[in-house]
């Protein structure tokens, strides 16, 4: 099944049609998206730093996740509204773009790691609290965490870039493949 | 000082920057992968000054901690932000953004590594939790304008 219809609908709502257009509303929108980064990655980079032994190594594991957590929760809740309006905006051309595919898949991801990482090792953070290295479930999920911010945050940046674009044919067959390209419907 | 702006932007790498459909796109990358990190060092530390986050942890402790990661973060930051500008230095110098950007970090980097160095990582007499207060906040606003700054140059021109 595929999304293209709903976000061909999407896009004729007045809201889609009014954010995309707006003068100040827009970039006000994306600039909030982007400067949240620093609260939610940053923080998400200490804990991962921490689980690594790079960073913050007298504090404790646990004490980490419980005072930065509420933080990052806050910030993430800010990214996906403000994330959410941007697809809302420009729905075709997100749903149609690499990038952006690329970047849902690996939220997914980091997703299924955190909640691994909570469930599993953290569930036992007693153990090893106090540790500098610490076990090599945690270290796999600091790691694991960096790289899928990595790319989630270079191919939102990338999305911005129209190289692979439906409406930018010729394209090689595996992009329009990947970008769901439907000729005709690209906007 | 246009004219300085023009042969920046003139010069070898700048062009080879210019006419790279990639380049800019990659250093623009790995410049925002850098404010994620620059932003959670400077942010754990003014959260704990103003009694947040951290706070069961010494100011000097999670300032330390936070250091190496903010130092770091930096250097990527002026690296690479010093690329993107020589690629499109005759923009910036029309752009409002950038000056208000570039005035921001000069202020910036001087009051990180004067005043609240000074109150976070020496052993001098502890500043009175209103004084770190506001050097948190003093320090947030300035990093603020430095970002903000930065986002809004590509809305402009």
């Amino acid at each position: 099944m595929s999304l293209l219809p709903f976000c061909r609908w999407l896009a004729e709502t007045r809201g889609s049609i009014a954010l995309h257009e707006s003068l100040y509303m827009y970039p006000l929108v994306e600039s909030v998206h982007v400067l949240t980064l620093c609260l939610f990655v940053g923080m998400s980079v200490l804990l991962d730093l921490r689980l690594l032994g790079i960073t913050l190594t007298r504090v404790r594991v646990s004490e980490v996740t419980e005072r930065l957590l509420p933080w990052m929760i806050a910030g993430f809740a800010v990214m996906l509204v403000t994330g959410v309006l941007l697809f809302y905006a420009i729905p075709v051309r997100s749903y149609q773009n690499i990038f952006f595919r690329l970047k849902l898949i690996t939220l997914a991801v980091a997703g299924l790691n955190a909640w691994y990482f909570h469930e599993g090792i953290h569930r036992r953070v007693a153990d090893w609290d106090r540790d500098v290295r610490t076990p090599r479930p945690a270290r796999m999920a600091g790691i694991l965490s960096l790289a899928c911010w990595a790319v989630i945050v270079v191919s939102g940046r990338m999305i911005a870039y129209n190289w692979f674009d439906c409406d930018m044919q010729p394209q090689r067959a595996i992009v329009n493949t990947l970008a769901g390209c439907v000729p005709g419907q690209t906007r | 000082m246009l004219s300085v702006f023009q042969s920046i932007e003139f010069s070898a790498i700048g062009q080879a920057l210019k006419n790279s459909s990639w380049a800019f796109a990659v250093i623009e990358s790995i410049h925002l992968l850098a404010l994620a990190a620059i932003g959670g060092a400077v942010l754990v530390v003014d959260m704990r000054l103003l009694g947040l986050g951290l706070k069961r942890q010494t100011v000097v402790d999670v300032a330390r901690d936070a250091q190496p990661v903010f130092v770091w973060s930096l250097l990527v930051m002026l690296v690479t932000g010093a690329a993107l500008f020589v690629s499109e230095a005759i923009k910036c110098y029309y752009s409002t953004p950038f000056w208000v950007k570039m005035t921001s970090l000069a202020l910036a980097i001087l009051f990180t590594f004067t005043v609240k160095r000074r109150a976070t990582l020496s052993d001098h007499a502890p500043a009175s939790p209103a004084m770190l207060r506001l050097i948190a906040l003093v320090s947030l606003t300035l990093w603020f304008g430095v970002g903000a700054g930065g986002r809004w140059i590509g809305f402009s021109g």
